[in-house]
């Protein structure tokens, strides 16, 4: 409750953290928490410079290289010489305004929204952004976390507040039984089939109900993490014990002393039973089945035993015209049973699915077995230390006897910035979260999947429900 | 006030990949980015101009107006979407809808992302192919698009964003202007700071 007024989880968070309110002006908002990255800050250190401000808070900064990084041996030089540029201007940025950084080499490095939670420094009740849109992901711990752009992404350094127009507030319930074999990054796809691409524009989603609550916590970042796919710019789940138990023992996680205090304070951060939420959407999950993306957006979803559908049966001429460009593009014909589809790669890792429990599953389906001959197939672990558990659980082994590349911590193929891309017209089912043209490298058609869709689909050199494995 | 000639993009979704393809971020400059704007729509695979590609063409190559479908510049957060855009000469979006942070990163610089209502929109589309080159002057001291004998739609939009188009605004000394504010909540925030990771670094 806010004074004696219902509100939800959002509000709570967004008055907790605001600074100043002007009429007619956006709220200022006090940033827990910023991330930084290679790729969207080198202009935003430069904007500061130029104006002759500094850093107001570099203690609340924490930077990691993982967009552009090769995956490959990281004793060798960086070939990519303009992408070898960026990341040293990182590392001269960071060193000069104080920030910690963690550079190639360090044991926490990884994709920044991998390692937030991963390290502790995510946490419940937090205002986190950066510069980067999949920042929805640290929403699973009850934070409220967005992307800004690179202007915001100095503002931030400069004031340690942003500027923002309270969203409107959005439920998802999702309800019934969640089948066996259907995972988290299932959900989503579903839930983004559901709404669309922009079904949740100006808002924020909460996910509510028992199905989310019975989620672990990497199964609620990997659905967060696609709220940006549904058009919002955060996604967020209330916090529970699944969120304590997580963070406790993290390197920057609170100490156990604080621990019983600080969830007491998490504990009040839900919307309360009469507040309302702008709009709700509930969800039945207990028919889903592994998803599938047939088009080039995530909301071009269907289920493993599904179709590629028919343009000419869409009423509406502009989703017509989407789906008619989207199916040129993929090379596929309406009416194609989504099984029958072969492909040339396999791509596990990313923010959405690069965590140890998606490794796991993963390994559980390829234990013993071979990759298609067809296939070339690739894990990079979303952070230095999921690999370094990962080996040390020997799922490393069950990959490279599987047939499967075994790479270091970044990105990779999710964005394609460094040496891992698709070449025109390869085929690739990945674990990640865009399927746009050319997201995997010019002309590559990414069909978007569970890790354990991915893996069946490895092995069978064509889609492939993991439930059958 | 902005007149130019409008080049019109019938597609929804347009995302920011599209818009600025990944190989292009990586300078650490704001500037430069034009050439690439829509690369792999305006190329052929190995680097050949596309022509058919509408910014290829006359009278578009030197469109100031970009008209779109919903839900422009979706997806990545990467703002040098809106700085290719501006660095090509683009001025003003027209769509239904825009996706959050590319409006956000629209606005701060100087590029005037404007929401008409759908049904206009089909209407410029048609008129943008048929009678090319349609111009037209966007207003937002007043709030209208016009061609050059009548009004042909109007658009809200609040007047901290029309200040922050219209140049007037520099966001973080607005900010700074709150610096007690902002103290005054980080005192009360951490009043014996620093206890609370991560700032106990
Ligand atoms: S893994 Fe992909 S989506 Fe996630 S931060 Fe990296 S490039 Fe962005």
């Amino acid at each position: 409750m806010i004074g004696d007024q219902p509100s939800t989880l959002l509000d709570k968070i967004w008055n907790n953290h605001l600074v100043h309110a002007d009429p007619g002006a956006p709220d200022l908002l006090y940033v827990d928490l910023h991330l930084l990255h290679e790729v969207t800050s080198a202009q935003a250190f430069d904007g500061l410079k130029v104006a002759g401000r500094t850093v107001r808070r570099p203690d609340l900064c924490v930077a990691t290289v993982d967009h552009n990084i090769p995956t490959t041996d990281r004793s060798l030089p960086v070939l990519d010489s303009i992408a070898c540029r960026q990341m040293e201007v990182l590392r001269e940025n960071a060193q000069s305004h104080g920030i910690r950084l963690f550079d190639v080499g360090d044991e926490r490095q990884g994709i920044v929204h991998v390692i937030g939670p991963e390290l502790g420094l995510t946490r419940p009740g937090m205002v986190i952004v950066c510069g980067d849109s999949h920042t929805s992901t640290h929403g699973a711990f009850g934070a409220l976390s967005f992307g800004i752009g690179t202007s915001e992404v100095e503002h931030v350094l400069a004031t340690q507040c942003i500027p923002q127009r309270r969203p409107k507030a959005m439920e998802i319930r999702l309800k019934g039984d969640r089948p066996m074999g259907v995972s988290a990054k299932d959900l989503i796809l579903a839930i983004i089939g559901k709404i669309g691409v922009s079904g949740a524009a100006g808002h924020v989603i909460e996910y509510t109900g028992p199905v989310v609550e019975s989620l672990s916590m990497e199964e609620r970042m990997t659905i967060c993490n696609m709220s940006i796919e549904a058009g919002a710019r955060a996604g967020m789940i209330s916090p529970d014990t699944t969120t304590f138990e997580y963070l406790r023992n993290r390197e920057f996680g609170p100490n156990s002393d604080e621990f019983a205090d600080l969830e007491m304070e998490w504990g009040s951060l839900k919307t309360d039973d009469r507040a309302t939420f702008d709009r709700s959407v509930v969800m039945d999950v207990s028919d889903l089945e592994p998803q599938v993306t047939w088009g080039t957006n995530p909301g071009m979803v269907t289920g493993i035993s599904g179709r590629v559908p028919n343009p000419d049966e869409i009423e509406d001429e502009e989703v017509r015209d989407s789906a008619e460009r989207a199916l040129t593009y993929m090379g596929l014909g309406p009416g194609t049973p989504m099984e029958s589809i072969s492909v040339d790669r396999v791509f596990v890792g990313s923010c959405t699915n690069g965590r140890l429990e998606d490794l796991r599953e993963v390994a559980r389906i390829l234990d013993g077995k071979r990759v298609h001959s067809g296939v070339h197939a690739m894990v990079v672990p979303g952070s230095t230390a999921v690999r370094r558990q990962a080996e040390l659980e020997g799922l490393d082994r069950v990959f490279r006897d599987a047939g499967f590349e075994w790479r270091e911590a970044g990105c990779s193929m999710c964005i394609g910035m460094n040496p891992d891309t698709l070449s025109t017209g390869e085929r690739c089912a990945s674990t990640t979260n865009r399927n746009f043209e050319g997201r995997q490298g010019r002309g590559g058609r990414t069909h978007l999947v569970s890790p354990a869709t991915a893996a069946a689909t490895a092995l069978a050199g064509r889609f492939t429900d993991p439930r059958g494995t | 006030m902005h007149s130019g000639v409008v080049a019109p993009l019938d597609q929804t979704d347009i995302d920011t990949d599209q818009i600025i393809p990944k190989q292009f971020l990586k300078s650490v400059s704001r500037e430069g980015y034009g050439d690439f704007l829509f690369h792999d729509w305006r190329t052929e695979e190995g680097g050949a101009i596309n022509p058919a590609f509408i910014l290829n063409r006359e009278p578009y190559k030197g469109a100031s107006i970009l008209l779109a479908g919903r839900n422009f510049g979706c997806g990545s957060s990467r703002e040098h979407a809106a700085w290719a855009l501006r660095d090509f000469g683009f001025r003003a979006i027209l769509a239904p809808s825009f996706a959050d942070i590319f409006r956000e990163n629209a606005d701060q610089n100087g590029l005037a992302a404007l929401s008409l209502e759908e049904s206009v929109v089909r209407e410029l589309l048609a008129r943008a192919h048929n009678e090319a080159p349609l111009r037209l002057t966007v207003d937002l001291e007043q709030c209208t698009v016009a061609d050059s004998s009548t009004l042909v739609a109007s658009f809200e939009i609040d007047d901290f964003r029309k200040m922050c188009l219209l140049g007037g605004l520099d966001r973080i000394g607005l900010t700074l202007r709150q610096a007690e504010a902002i103290s005054a909540f980080e005192q009360q925030r951490w009043p014996n700071r620093p206890e609370v990771a991560p700032e106990s670094f």
